[in-house]
C-alpha cells in the first residue's frame, strides 16, 4: 500500500463506504412532531456520546451568485445567538471536556460534539438554540469572511492539485451546482454578507429539515425524551419543501483540460464520468459500480489497473479508481494514473484506456471478486468498532436521499453483485461523451530557479 | 507502505479511563505485553512499537528504514508482492508498517475466525521479507514520488528547513524519506541489515485490544516475535537545540505563506511536563479558545488555523507551531504570535484559563479511547513512555495538581519570544531572512 503524495490524495482516495449490517436493535429511529428525524445508535463500550445535527442543505442548494454561503454560514453558526455570545458554544463544549466541529458538503451541513454521555442534555440545549436563535452581527461577519478566504487559500489556491480538482468538477457538471466548489469561488466569497447568511439560515435551518443523530452510551428512549424537550418546541418551517436543483442536460461531448503549474511535482491524468448514485430502494447499479471501482483501482497489488500499469508494464507509480456512491444527485466515477518519470501523460492515458478495453473483454477475475466480498463482510465487523464513523455514514446517507433500510441493505447488495452486473454497469458508465479527462502537469518551459 | 514523518505527535500518548482494564502479561517465551480484552466484536487490534526508528539509519544510508518498512508487505516467504496482498485480502486482515524518527510501528487488525493464519502471514512479512529486486525498484519509485512532492509542498519545505537549521547532521536534521540520491543507492543488503537493526526485542512494546485471551495472546506473540534479534545498534546521541531566534524566508509561489516556528522545549519526563502541557493547550492547543486561536483567527481573521505543539523527541525537545496566512498578512500574524508568546511568558495565565483547561483536558481524556486500534496504540505508547499501568487512573489527578504558580513559573522558563525561529515559505510582504 502506497501513501500517495498529498497533492493527489483527495482525488484518488477511494471512498470507503462499506456499511455495517447492524442488527435492527442497534439502531432506533424516531420522528418528532415538528418533522425532525432522530436516529440513535447504541454503543455502551465507553461512557461517551457523539451528538450530531445534520441539515438537508449543502453547497449544491445555494442560489446562483453566492457560492460558499452554506459553508460560510457553518462558520457563523459558532458566533452569537440570542442566548450565547460569539464563541461561547465551543467554549462551553471545551469546558465540559468535549470536542466540537462542523462540516459542509455538496448535500449536507452537519454539526457535532463528542462529550461524556452525561453532558448530552447541555449539547442539545445549545444546538437547539442555534438552530432557531442565531444572531449575526457585522463585525463577526467580516472577520469570519477573512478566515474563510484563508481557508480557501490553504485548501485550494496554494495547491495545484486542489485547483485541478476544482476545474475538473466545473467541467464535469454543465448545469448542476456540483460543479461549483463547496467553499465557493473566491470572487463570490469576497462579496458574501450578513443578508446572504441570514437568508440562507432562515430558508434552511429548521427541525423539519434536520436529522438528529446520537451515538454511543445512551438509551434510545432517553434520547427521544431529551430531543422532545430541546428540539420539539422549535416550530417547523412550512416554506421548506422538496430540494429542487438544476439538473444536468444530456451531455453530448467529451471535455478535456490541462492545468499547468510550476508547483506540480508529480504529473498525473484523471478521467471522471457521470455516474448514477445510490437511490432509495434502487441501489443495485451503485453496488455494481462500487465493486467496479475496487476491482479496477482498489489496491495497487491486486487491482486491474495496479496489476497492469504498476506491476506488468511498470508505467505507473500509482493508480486508482474512485466512485462516490452516496450523493443526492448524479455522481461521478473516475480513474487516476500517475506515471513514472519517463512516461508521458499521453502514454499513460492511452495505457489506462487499453487496460479498460482489455478488462471489458476479459471480464472479472472470480478470485478477486470473492476476495472483495470477503472484505465487505469483514468491514461490517470492523465498522462496529467505530461508532463515530457509523454515525457519519448514516448522517450522510439520510441527507442524501437514502433511508436507514437502504443503509442496512447495502452490504447484502454488495455481496450479491455478479460479474455480469459489474460489466453491464461498466459498459454504461464508460461513455466518453459525458467524460472529462484532465492532465495536471508542469509548464512547457520549466521555469528557471531564480537565484536570490 | 510509505511512512510520513509526523513531527507533531503529542507525547502525552497516555490515556485514561477507569473502564479500561489493562492486564499485564508475559508470554511463555518472555515477551511482555499489555492487553485489554474486548470480546464484544470478533477481532483484535495489535500494536507493536520499536524504539529507535529512522534515527538508526546508518551513515550514508538515509531513508533505508523507511524503505525497508515500506517493503515488508511487498513479498515474503514464498509469496511475491501480489501473492502476499491476495493472501492478506483473503483474510480481510490489515497490516500497517510505519517509520518515524524515534519509532517503528506495526499495527495489525485481524478477525478472530482466521487469527492464526493472519498472524502467520504477518510473521512472514516481519521475519521473511523477500526484498525482491522488482519490488525494491517499484517502491523506490513511490518514495521518489513522495520526495519530489515534498520538495514542492510549502509545508514540507518549511519543516525540512526548520529541522535542518535546528539539528544539522543529526538524524533529526534530515527527512527520514532520504534524498533522491541516498535512496537510489540503497541495495538489498542495506534493507536486510536495517530490518535486523530496528526490529529487536529489547526495544519492543506491545499493546493488544480485542477478542483474545491472555493465553492466546502469549502464544501469538511468541509465534510472531519470538525469534527477533535480542538487541540492535546504539541509539543516536542526544543533541542540543542551538538554533537562535529569527526568520528564514524561502520564496515559493502562491497566495499564502506558511510558517513553522519554534524553540527549545521540555522533556517528557520533566517534573514540569504537565504544567507545560496545560500551558501549551492555553497557548495554541487545538480549539479556537487558545490564545493564538483567539488573537490570530477569531479577532483578526488572519488565518484559518494556528496552533502550537510540545514535541518531546527521544534525543531533543521542541515547542513548535504552525500558521498559514496570506502573503500580505503573514507578517501581522507572526507579530501577533510573538506578542502572545511574550505576554504569556511575562504575565502568565489567569486562574480561570487554568481551571477551564484542566476541566477540558481531564474530561476529554476519555474521548481518546474510542476503538480497539486507538486503545492498542495508547497501551504501546504508555509502555514506551515508561508509564505504569495505573497511569490511566492517576493522569487526571496529575493534570489537576498543576497550580497557577507552577504553570506561570514554567511559562516564564519555557516560553521565549526572542528565541522563536520562523521558517516562512511563500512570498511574504514585509519579511526577510535574518542572520
Amino acid at each position: 500500500m502506497f501513501r500517495i503524495p498529498s497533492l493527489i490524495a483527495a482525488v484518488t482516495a477511494l471512498p470507503f463506504t462499506g456499511l455495517p449490517a447492524l442488527s435492527a436493535d442497534g439502531i432506533t429511529q424516531y420522528a418528532l412532531d415538528n418533522g425532525m428525524d432522530v436516529l440513535v445508535i447504541e454503543d455502551r463500550r465507553a461512557p461517551v456520546v457523539v451528538h450530531m445535527v445534520w441539515y438537508n442543505v449543502g453547497s449544491a442548494d445555494e442560489p446562483a451568485g453566492v457560492s460558499g454561503i452554506a459553508h460560510y454560514l457553518e462558520h457563523l453558526m459558532f458566533k452569537a445567538t440570542e442566548n450565547l455570545e460569539a464563541g461561547e458554544f465551543s467554549r462551553t463544549v471545551t469546558e465540559n471536556g468535549g470536542q466540537d466541529n462542523a462540516f459542509t458538503s455538496f448535500d449536507y451541513t452537519a454539526y457535532f460534539q463528542r462529550v461524556a454521555s452525561d453532558r448530552l442534555p447541555l449539547m442539545m440545549e445549545m444546538e437547539a438554540d442555534r438552530m432557531a436563535n442565531l444572531r449575526l452581527v457585522e463585525g463577526d461577519i467580516a472577520t469570519e469572511r477573512s478566515v474563510v478566504i484563508e481557508e480557501r487559500n490553504q485548501r485550494t489556491d496554494s495547491s495545484p492539485g486542489g485547483q485541478f480538482r476544482e476545474q475538473m468538477r466545473a467541467a464535469q457538471f454543465l448545469n448542476h451546482r456540483y460543479g461549483v466548489p463547496i467553499i465557493g469561488w473566491r470572487h463570490e466569497i469576497e462579496e458574501l454578507g450578513l443578508e446572504d447568511a441570514q437568508a440562507f439560515y432562515k430558508a434552511h435551518y429548521a427541525p423539519n429539515n434536520a436529522t438528529l443523530i446520537v451515538a454511543g452510551d445512551v438509551n434510545p428512549e432517553d434520547v427521544l425524551t431529551l430531543a422532545k424537550e430541546h428540539y420539539g418546541s422549535i416550530p417547523a418551517n412550512p416554506a421548506i419543501t422538496e430540494r429542487a436543483r438544476t439538473q444536468e442536460p444530456p451531455q453530448l461531448s467529451e471535455r478535456r483540460l490541462v492545468l499547468r503549474d510550476a508547483r506540480v511535482a508529480q504529473p498525473y491524468v484523471t478521467r471522471s464520468y457521470l455516474a448514477p448514485e445510490r437511490n432509495a430502494g434502487q441501489q443495485e447499479e451503485a453496488a455494481a459500480l462500487f465493486m467496479l471501482a475496487r476491482i479496477l483501482g482498489g489496491s495497487g497489488a491486486t487491482s486491474v489497473l495496479g496489476n497492469a500499469l504498476e506491476f506488468e508494464s511498470k508505467q505507473a507509480v500509482y493508480t486508482s479508481a474512485f466512485y462516490d456512491d452516496v450523493s443526492l444527485d448524479q455522481s461521478t466515477f473516475g480513474l487516476v494514473a500517475v506515471p513514472v518519470p519517463d512516461v508521458s501523460l499521453e502514454e499513460i492515458e492511452a495505457a489506462m484506456d487499453q487496460v479498460i478495453v482489455e478488462f471489458m473483454n476479459e471480464g472479472v477475475d472470480p478470485d478477486q471478486l470473492e476476495r472483495l466480498k470477503t472484505q465487505v463482510r469483514a468491514s461490517n465487523i470492523y465498522a462496529q468498532d467505530d461508532v463515530n464513523g457509523l454515525a457519519r455514514r448514516y448522517g450522510a446517507a439520510l441527507t442524501s436521499g437514502l433511508t436507514v433500510q437502504d443503509v442496512q441493505e447495502w452490504p447484502a447488495l454488495l455481496e450479491a453483485v455478479t460479474e455480469d452486473d459489474i460489466l453491464a454497469a461498466a459498459a454504461r458508465v464508460f461513455d466518453r461523451s459525458n467524460a472529462v479527462t484532465g492532465w495536471l502537469m508542469q509548464p512547457e518551459q520549466p521555469t528557471e530557479e531564480v537565484s536570490q | 507502505m510509505i511512512a510520513r514523518a509526523i513531527a507533531f505527535a503529542l507525547a502525552l500518548t497516555t490515556p485514561a479511563w477507569a473502564e479500561v482494564e489493562i492486564e499485564e502479561i508475559t508470554s511463555p517465551g518472555g515477551i511482555d505485553a499489555w492487553l485489554v480484552q474486548q470480546p464484544s466484536i470478533p477481532f483484535t487490534a495489535l500494536e507493536i512499537r520499536f524504539r529507535g526508528g529512522a534515527s538508526l539509519d546508518p551513515e550514508g544510508k538515509r531513508g533505508v528504514t523507511n524503505l525497508m518498512m515500506a517493503l515488508l508487505e511487498e513479498g515474503a516467504a514464498d509469496m511475491d508482492a501480489r501473492a502476499f496482498a491476495e493472501a492478506r485480502e483473503n483474510l480481510a486482515a490489515s497490516y500497517e508498517f510505519d517509520g518515524f524518527d524515534d519509532t517503528i510501528t506495526i499495527s495489525a487488525e485481524f478477525l478472530t475466525e482466521n487469527r492464526d493464519e493472519a498472524i502467520a502471514l504477518l510473521r512472514a512479512a516481519i521475519k521473511e521479507p523477500r526484498f525482491d529486486e522488482a519490488a525494491i525498484e517499484r517502491v523506490k519509485g513511490q518514495v521518489f514520488s513522495v520526495i519530489r512532492s515534498n520538495l514542492k509542498d510549502a509545508d514540507d519545505i518549511s519543516s525540512d528547513r526548520y529541522f535542518e537549521l535546528a539539528f544539522g547532521d543529526h538524524p533529526y536534521g534530515t527527512s527520514l524519506d532520504g534524498t533522491l540520491e541516498s535512496v537510489a543507492a540503497l541495495a538489498r543488503g542495506d534493507l536486510e541489515a536495517a530490518r535486523q537493526a530496528v526490529l529487536t526485542k529489547d526495544r519492543m512494546f506491545v499493546g493488544a485490544v480485542g477478542d483474545i485471551t491472555p493465553e492466546e495472546l502469549g502464544t501469538l506473540l511468541d509465534t510472531l516475535l519470538g525469534d527477533l534479534p535480542e538487541t540492535g545498534p546504539p541509539l543516536p546521541p542526544e543533541i542540543d537545540y542551538t538554533l537562535s531566534g529569527g526568520i528564514t524566508v524561502i520564496d515559493f509561489e502562491g497566495p499564502q505563506s506558511t510558517a513553522l516556528f519554534g524553540h527549545d522545549g521540555i522533556e517528557r519526563d520533566d517534573a514540569d511536563f504537565f504544567a507545560a502541557y496545560i500551558l501549551n493547550e492555553i497557548l495554541g492547543g487545538g480549539g479556537l479558545e487558545s490564545r493564538l486561536g483567539q488573537e490570530v483567527r477569531e479577532k483578526r481573521g488572519l488565518t484559518y488555523g494556528v496552533s502550537s505543539f510540545l514535541v518531546p523527541k527521544d534525543q531533543a525537545e521542541l515547542v513548535l507551531g504552525r500558521v498559514r496566512s496570506s502573503n500580505e498578512t503573514i507578517a501581522q500574524a507572526i507579530e501577533a504570535i510573538r506578542s502572545e508568546w511574550a505576554k504569556l511568558a511575562t504575565e502568565g495565565v489567569t486562574p480561570e484559563e487554568l481551571e477551564r483547561t484542566q476541566t477540558f483536558l481531564t474530561g476529554a481524556y476519555a474521548l481518546r479511547f474510542d476503538g480497539n486500534g486507538r486503545i492498542a496504540n495508547i497501551l504501546a505508547g504508555m509502555q514506551m513512555t515508561g508509564l505504569e499501568v495505573d497511569y490511566i487512573n492517576t493522569r487526571n489527578d496529575k493534570i489537576r495538581a498543576v497550580t497557577l504558580e507552577d504553570i506561570n513559573r514554567v511559562a516564564a522558563e519555557l516560553l521565549d519570544p526572542d528565541a522563536l525561529h520562523f521558517v516562512v515559505v511563500g512570498q511574504p510582504e514585509g519579511l526577510s531572512s535574518t542572520n
